[in-house]
């Protein structure tokens, strides 16, 4: 093996210690001012690019991210953490919510065809809006095998072997090169961008096109027609012996 | 109190409060009580009679204006995580649980510095910086709030390289007891060297509640180390551990972190932890910098250790195995407290100067011989600071005198060859009378003419640091 080229994606999201709270339109939750970072899944998914760059596997991590301008810094971190370049696909300020996995799907398809790299590996899901989709959509398109929720890479000759987490537990798969992959939790504990680092990666070239210069329609397929809190946790209630529990659990229809 | 009138937390008092705050933000419930009155030292419960919640600095400021008219004991909280029953209400009051203050006010990447409300933990803030490549590097081992921290001018493991929280605190808003707000460097002001006026930053830190409600801190940052390297070695004797690491010291190695563990300690820890380290005096040391850097320095530290008849120095570069080489130090206390299930543990912090370091580790042998308990130790031998876990069961008087004495006569010793009776842990409850032999009458008497000006009608957490009877005499 020569060292394979590695295609990576990342998303700018909400950072997940962010308290979230809901648009007053109801259409869906504050973004402005709000403290952003990369998909904890995607670090996951640089970490383990890197990894195999270290082990001399890959010889090349391109990192790609769809979103705003600030998506750039996400991009930086990415490059700091050790990716060699990025690919920045730029959207209109306040329309990221509406890019949704589909469109995802369809813009890593045509980097690929770009790029053409050996693997992607992408976050399993994103934590906004959880829909572990892309990694799959993407597969199918490319009529590429898949592994997803991965928490084991190991690259072979032409092929990867994955163990991934299942319901049930765990599952080991063989896939061929050409292959998408998706990072889980437990594949590995991302490093942290240190100072040097990012002063490094300030110099990293970051290419800058839009959806529109990959021929991709973008429009949303799925409307939001409402965001609400959960309901407030209501007080519970104390009752003095068990006749009076069974009582009540009867009157509430729980019984 | 028998010269001031101490006032009540009665419904009248709770509803005032609970004017300002919102009744939310206050309770009198016991297991709220109870839990506020708890930290994690040697001293029983002593719960307040009201817990408060504050959200904001006026909040603060027009609870303790309650709390100073009525004469009202007010204990300020952070994580609950001291060593020293810092949080014991001994004559009742309020609570001023600060959790809710969880703001990150700002953060200055450029410049090194961080601004956080009272109820921020320093997880909290690490987690926040993490993308900028900083981190705030002080790790007392628990998961204590920042201004907690201020509060007991707390230490860690990585001292030696980045000193304590007297070292690395800027600014501090601090509400008095009367309700006046004190902004230490001045508000908004973060400069990193300062010869402004008197020094009233470093006076709050370390004033364990006695002097004010910190609400606020602005902190140094550091850089996240580039890469980090971890080393272990087995000696043959204390000396010839104490001597390496003078060396190390002498060399001008800049360590991240130098630690010591007793046979002892090894034993428990090789138990707990399944390991098989000798059981013998072990140092576990940790080196940063570039790779090339922290290659260069372990090598030398290598030389150094095998020097004094240290063996088995094993060292790593890689994570988890990192991780494994440090697992004994990192479980200590778990390890100890897993010798004698259900005990309470109790942790001595003497400091001496490194070279009296084998002295003191004698006595601290010998002493436990005496008394027939073992002494596990571990210790930040850098600063030469080390902790003597002794485990105990709270209800029975002998065992707890045996710790109190040991404490007393360890902690003795180490003032006598030129030490300090507290490293991290504070004075609290269990050291005011070690306080008043170790600074001597001229500053014990500064240090309550500081009180008697701050705090007049002693509502600050009282009696600690400085016994009341101490102060009305």
């Amino acid at each position: 093996m020569s060292g394979l080229r590695v295609l990576v994606g990342c998303k700018r999201v909400i950072d997940y210690a962010v308290k979230i709270r809901v648009r007053p339109d109801g259409l869906g939750v504050v973004t402005d001012g709000v403290k952003h970072s990369m998909n904890p899944f995607d670090e996951n998914a640089i970490e383990e690019a890197v990894r195999l760059k270290q082990k001399k596997v890959v010889k090349e991590i391109v990192v790609a991210s769809c979103g705003p301008a600030q998506s750039q810094e996400t991009i930086r971190t990415a490059l700091a953490m050790g990716a060699d370049r990025g690919i920045h696909v730029e959207l209109p300020a306040g329309t990221e919510a509406d890019l949704q996995p589909l469109a995802v799907a369809k813009i890593f398809a045509k980097l690929v065809e770009k790029e053409k790299p050996d693997m992607v590996i992408l976050g399993k899901q994103a934590i906004d809006d959880d829909a572990n989709q892309t990694t799959q959509l993407l597969a199918g398109m490319l009529d590429w095998p898949q592994g997803t929720m991965a928490s084991v890479v190991d690259v072979g000759d032409g092929n990867v072997t994955i163990t991934r987490e299942i319901d049930g537990g765990l599952e080991d798969i063989s896939v061929s090169l050409p292959a998408v992959v998706s990072a889980d939790l437990r594949l590995n504990e991302p490093r942290y961008a240190t100072l040097p680092n990012i002063m490094k990666a300030k110099k990293k070239k970051i290419a800058k096109m839009n959806p529109g210069d990959l021929g991709v329609d973008i429009a949303p397929r799925l409307k939001v027609l409402n965001v609400v809190d959960p309901p407030v946790r209501e007080a519970g209630e104390k009752v003095p012996d068990v006749s009076t529990l069974m009582d009540k659990l009867k009157e509430k229809g729980h019984l | 109190y028998q010269r001031r009138v101490r006032g009540k937390v009665n419904e009248k008092i709770v509803s005032l409060i609970s004017g300002i705050v919102g009744p939310e933000n206050i309770t009198t419930s016991e297991s709220a009580r109870n839990l506020h009155g708890t930290d994690e030292s040697f001293h029983p419960t002593r719960a307040p009679d009201a817990v408060v919640s504050p959200l904001t600095t006026p909040h603060v400021v027009e609870v303790m204006k309650v709390c100073h008219a009525h004469r009202i004991p007010v204990i300020p909280f952070g994580t609950g995580t001291g060593f020293e029953g810092g949080v014991g209400a001994m004559h009742g009051g309020i609570c001023m649980a600060m959790h809710k203050m969880s703001e990150i006010v700002e953060v200055n990447a450029c410049d090194f510095d961080a601004t956080v409300r009272a109820g921020v933990t320093r997880h909290q803030l690490n987690d926040w910086i993490r993308a900028d490549g900083l981190h705030f590097p002080i790790d007392p081992g628990a998961g204590a709030s920042i201004c907690g921290m201020c509060s007991t001018s707390a230490s860690g493991t990585n001292a030696v390289r980045y000193g304590t929280m007297r070292e690395n605190v800027l600014n501090m808003e601090v509400v008095l007891a009367d309700g006046t707000v004190v902004h230490t460097a001045g508000e908004g002001r973060r400069p990193k060297k300062t010869s402004a006026g008197y020094n009233l930053t470093n006076m709050f830190v370390g004033s364990e509640g006695t002097l004010g409600v910190i609400t606020q801190a602005t902190v140094r940052l550091h850089g996240i180390p580039e890469a980090t390297a971890a080393a272990v070695s087995s000696f043959p004797s204390i000396e010839s551990a104490v001597d390496t690491v003078v060396q190390i010291m002498q060399c001008g190695l800049p360590m991240a972190r130098i630690e010591f563990l007793n046979a002892d300690m090894i034993r428990a820890c090789n138990a707990f932890s399944s390991l098989d380290l000798k059981e013998t005096p072990t140092l576990f040391l940790e080196f940063i910098g570039s790779p090339a850097n922290v290659e260069e320095q372990a090598l030398l530290a290598e030389e150094l250790c095998t020097g004094n008849g240290g063996e088995n120095f094993t060292w790593a570069t890689e994570h988890s195995e990192r991780e494994r080489l440090w697992r004994a130090r990192h479980n200590c206390w778990y390890a100890i407290k897993a010798t004698r299930p259900g005990a309470h543990a109790y942790s001595t912090d003497v400091v001496v100067p490194m070279s009296h370091l084998p002295e003191i580790l004698l006595f601290c042998d010998q002493l436990a011989g005496k008394m027939g308990v073992p002494a596990p130790v571990v210790g930040h031998v850098g600063d030469g600071n080390f902790h003597c876990f002794l485990l105990s069961n709270q209800d029975i008087d002998s065992e707890t005198n045996l710790i109190r004495d040991f404490s007393r006569d360890l902690a003795l010793k180490a003032q006598s060859l030129g030490g300090t009776c507290t490293g991290e842990h504070g004075i609290g409850l269990g050291k005011r009378e070690l306080l008043i032999k170790e600074i001597g009458p001229g500053a014990y008497e500064t240090m309550k003419v500081l009180k008697k000006a701050v705090d007049p009608l002693f509502i600050m957490n009282p009696e600690k640091v400085i016994a009341l009877e101490q102060l009305i005499s």
